[in-house]
């Protein structure tokens, strides 16, 4: 049930949440590094300082170049109506809307591909030919976790998939895999380590960042506010799977207040991982990758059992 | 540290003679070859060898100009570099050489030779071609990186430098007739994170024909073990940074800072600038400023012990540095590497011998596996080495008080060579005169000249995303190759 307070809370957590989740993950890596920090607003700031620039263009840049960030953007917007970023109720909901979160971003990462291709560099493309084989390998993930969930709930909308409340031994057993397997796809996501480093200066170790190097002013600012948007949103899917009032509609002050708590926890926690955990080499990433893909698998194999018990 | 001073007109040897000399490995390690037009058409070779605990020796012949040589790089892989520059520098050709491509940039048309430079290139379908700078994307120096690739495999890595010449042996050469001691504010800017070394190798050039006293070395090894463990953090700190460490890349970015600053507090400059000058000291110590050093040393030694734990019994950063970029002793050997890196791949190449260092020895660690690891572990290690050797020497020392300026002459006909082990191998500074005792050359050579091709071979067969972290473990000068 989507009630006009439940909009206007979400709208807000669009607006903001990716704001405060990139801010929070950067304060948590200041403390680490027993450093003050930048405001929890930085985010915002930069976006700003960014917007006010002129755009800079290379000699073989064509439209491509100049539209992917802005189709990026939209896709990343799209797809993220269906997703209950509160733990209450997404804008949008209908059955198999999943399947459009998954492809509307899989859009936004098609259009920086083709731009990043567009400038003729030759980091850019290899940039988007690791970032293709990234998404590649983390999609069967996301699908085995939506398919198992799918399965244990008997739900086929997203924000039912993520209210899950597990009961049984099996259904922890499911929950917990589906846990994993989707920690792993927002960090990806996310472009967030360990796979890829969004403070790295080395253009060759670049994943997302290398994509983006020719893009400047407007355009560099929704590609930020894109990675942002899409980190934010996965760690309020992650909050909604964790969060025991996911989805209750007779306790939607619990549902939000928990999401809230769990959110910024889970910022926390990526926050203090990147502080604490070294980067992976490349050849190492498919394997951490394919981890991903056999916590989807055991989820999906778990609700078997789930149906046999 | 070390000098010596030979005179010129002794140490000529036949042409063919010198050649075979030169080409075997028994007459001790070739420390530096350069060349010289003597303006009477003919070309003065000079080689500076090593023979380890005997000392350096000077061997020299002459060449007609415009005569192509025969090269000695096919035999002793070690002498290409030098050949490409006596190339560059004196015209000769030679002949048989494997690759007689240009080291730096000189001349007025150097933007043009820059553009046109032909890079080595693979051919194939699968292979493509990955081109780094020569203006990066970080605040670093200058410098064209050629990458060959089969997917993320790395099959030929092309260095050009060249970017920063600017003239150093020419401006150093105009600076000779007011008197060379007013050089090393120059000398000092050649590398800049070098500038101890290169002063101190500039200084002993300079001094060899009168030693200076034991007092005088030792506040000159002071500043090279502060710059050593200087630039060594910064090195761990940069090495923990590229693989996404923050804890032990803000550690050990902490602790440099507080040793840069005892510098700055012995000598007014974070980098050592002005605490070295011929002939003298050329900064006080008194018990505050001994008390502030040993301040520091206390510090680093409480410090860290717990961000190398950190560090180097992490898993993640193992697994990154171990068997990645390796150098093998042979081939270390054969490039002729220099430094830290060469004693990370087992040769034992170390000029901490002589001078201060032979009443207080310096350990000289070596590691055997030439990875990326073995240059960090090593650098952790000359860490502990450079601070313990510095508390020992600070013991009970009862200071001294800043020199005067001294004028040096190199004397007439004379080669005088100056060599120190910087923190990345020996800076070496060689002054010639002529019979009238005018200096006709002065030649500098930073460690980097010899080791960026061990970089090069490192790479090859490791993964072009583990380039940052190869380089970063060489951790070269690019101004101090370009001059």
């Amino acid at each position: 049930m989507t009630t006009p307070l439940v909009v206007l809370a979400d709208l807000a957590a669009f607006a903001l949440g990716p704001i405060l989740a990139v801010g929070v993950i950067q304060r948590t890596r200041s403390v680490w590094a027993g450093r003050r920090g930048p405001p929890i607003l930085q985010p915002w700031f930069d976006l700003q300082r960014l917007v006010r620039k002129t755009a800079v263009y290379g000699h073989t840049a064509t439209a491509i170049f100049r539209v992917a960030p802005w189709v990026g953007l939209a896709a990343a917007i799209a797809g993220g109506v269906v997703v209950p970023i509160l733990g209450v109720a997404p804008l949008l909901s209908f059955p198999l809307d999943f399947v459009w979160l998954a492809y509307a971003w899989g859009l936004g990462r098609a259009a920086l591909m083709l731009g990043a291709l567009d400038t003729g560099s030759a980091f850019e493309g290899m940039g988007a030919a690791r970032e293709a084989t990234f998404a590649t390998l983390v999609e069967p993930a996301l699908f085995l976790v939506f398919g198992a969930l799918s399965l244990l709930t008997g739900q086929h909308a997203l924000a039912g998939l993520l209210a899950v409340q597990p009961t049984s031994g099996g259904d922890v057993f499911v929950w917990g895999a589906s846990v994993a397997a989707l920690t792993v796809v927002v960090l990806i996501e996310g472009a967030r380590l360990p796979a890829d480093d969004p403070a790295t200066h080395l253009e060759l170790t670049m994943v997302h960042e290398v994509m983006v190097l020719d893009h400047s002013g407007p355009e560099l600012a929704a590609i930020q506010a894109t990675a942002a948007l899409k980190l934010a949103l996965g760690i309020g899917m992650l909050a909604a799977l964790l969060n025991p009032w996911s989805g209750d509609q007779g306790a939607i002050g619990l549902a939000l207040g928990c999401n809230l708590a769990l959110s910024l926890g889970l910022a926390v926690a990526i926050g203090s991982m990147e502080s604490l955990a070294a980067r992976l080499a490349t050849r190492d990433v498919p394997r951490y990758l394919l981890g991903a893909v056999i916590a989807g698998g055991v989820a999906l194999l778990g609700t078997l059992w789930q149906g046999a018990a | 540290m070390r000098a010596l001073a030979v005179d010129r007109v002794a140490s000529w040897l036949p042409e063919l003679g010198w050649r075979d000399w030169l080409a075997s490995p028994e007459v001790g390690r070739p420390v530096a070859v350069f060349g010289r037009n003597a303006g009477d058409g003919r070309v003065e070779l000079t080689a500076v060898l090593d023979h380890g605990v005997d000392g350096l020796a000077v061997v020299a012949t002459r060449v007609a100009a415009g005569v192509p040589q025969p090269s000695l790089a096919a035999a002793a892989p070690g002498l290409a570099g030098f050949e490409r520059e006596i190339h560059e520098q004196c015209g000769i050709a030679y002949v048989g050489h494997p690759w007689l491509k240009p080291v730096r940039a000189q001349g007025a048309d150097s933007a043009a030779a820059m553009d046109a430079y032909p890079y080595y290139a693979v051919e194939g379908k699968p292979v493509h071609e990955v081109a780094v700078g020569p203006v990066h994307a970080g605040v670093i120096e200058p410098g064209s990186f050629r990458f060959q690739c089969h997917g993320e495999r790395v099959l030929h890595l092309e260095i050009q430098l060249g970017y920063q010449h600017r003239g150093v042996e020419r401006l150093l050469l105009a600076k000779a007739p007011g008197g060379l001691e007013r050089a090393v504010p120059l000398v000092e800017t050649v590398a800049g994170d070098s500038s101890v070394a290169h002063a101190i190798a500039f200084c002993l050039a300079l001094e060899a024909q009168e030693p200076v006293s034991a007092e005088v070395a030792l506040s000159r090894g002071i500043l090279l073990e502060l710059e050593r463990v200087g630039i060594h953090l910064a090195g761990l700190s940069g090495m923990a940074a590229d693989i996404a460490h923050l804890q032990a890349a803000a550690g050990y970015g902490r602790l440099r800072t507080v040793v840069i600053n005892a510098s700055m507090r012995l000598c007014g400059s974070r980098f050592g600038r002005g605490g070295v000058r011929p002939g003298a000291c050329g900064y006080a110590l008194d018990a505050e400023g001994r008390a502030g050093l040993a301040n520091a040393i206390a510090t680093l030694k409480h410090d860290l012990p717990a961000i190398d734990e950190r560090f180097f019994g992490d898993l993640a950063v193992r697994r990154r540095f171990v068997g990645v970029g390796v150098l093998d002793m042979k081939r270390a050997t054969e490039i002729g590497m220099v430094g830290l890196c060469a004693r990370a791949s087992g040769v034992r190449v170390d000029q901490r011998i002589g001078g201060i260092y032979e009443q207080f020895p310096l350990p000289s660690t070596t590691a055997a596996t030439g990875d990326c690891w073995a240059r960090e572990w090593l650098r952790m290690r000359e860490i502990h080495e450079s601070l313990a050797w510095l508390a020992r020497v600070l013991e009970g020392q009862p200071g001294w008080a800043r020199g005067p300026r001294t004028a040096f002459s190199p004397g007439r006909s004379r080669l005088c060579v100056g060599v120190a082990e910087g923190c990345r191998g020996e800076v070496v500074y060689a002054l010639e005169t002529d019979a009238a005792g005018d200096v006709v050359q002065v030649k500098v050579q930073d460690p980097s000249f010899r080791n960026w091709m061990g970089l090069q071979v490192a790479v090859r067969d490791n993964e072009i995303a583990d380039f940052p972290i190869c380089n970063k473990s060489f951790d070269l000068s690019y101004c101090g190759h370009d001059l």
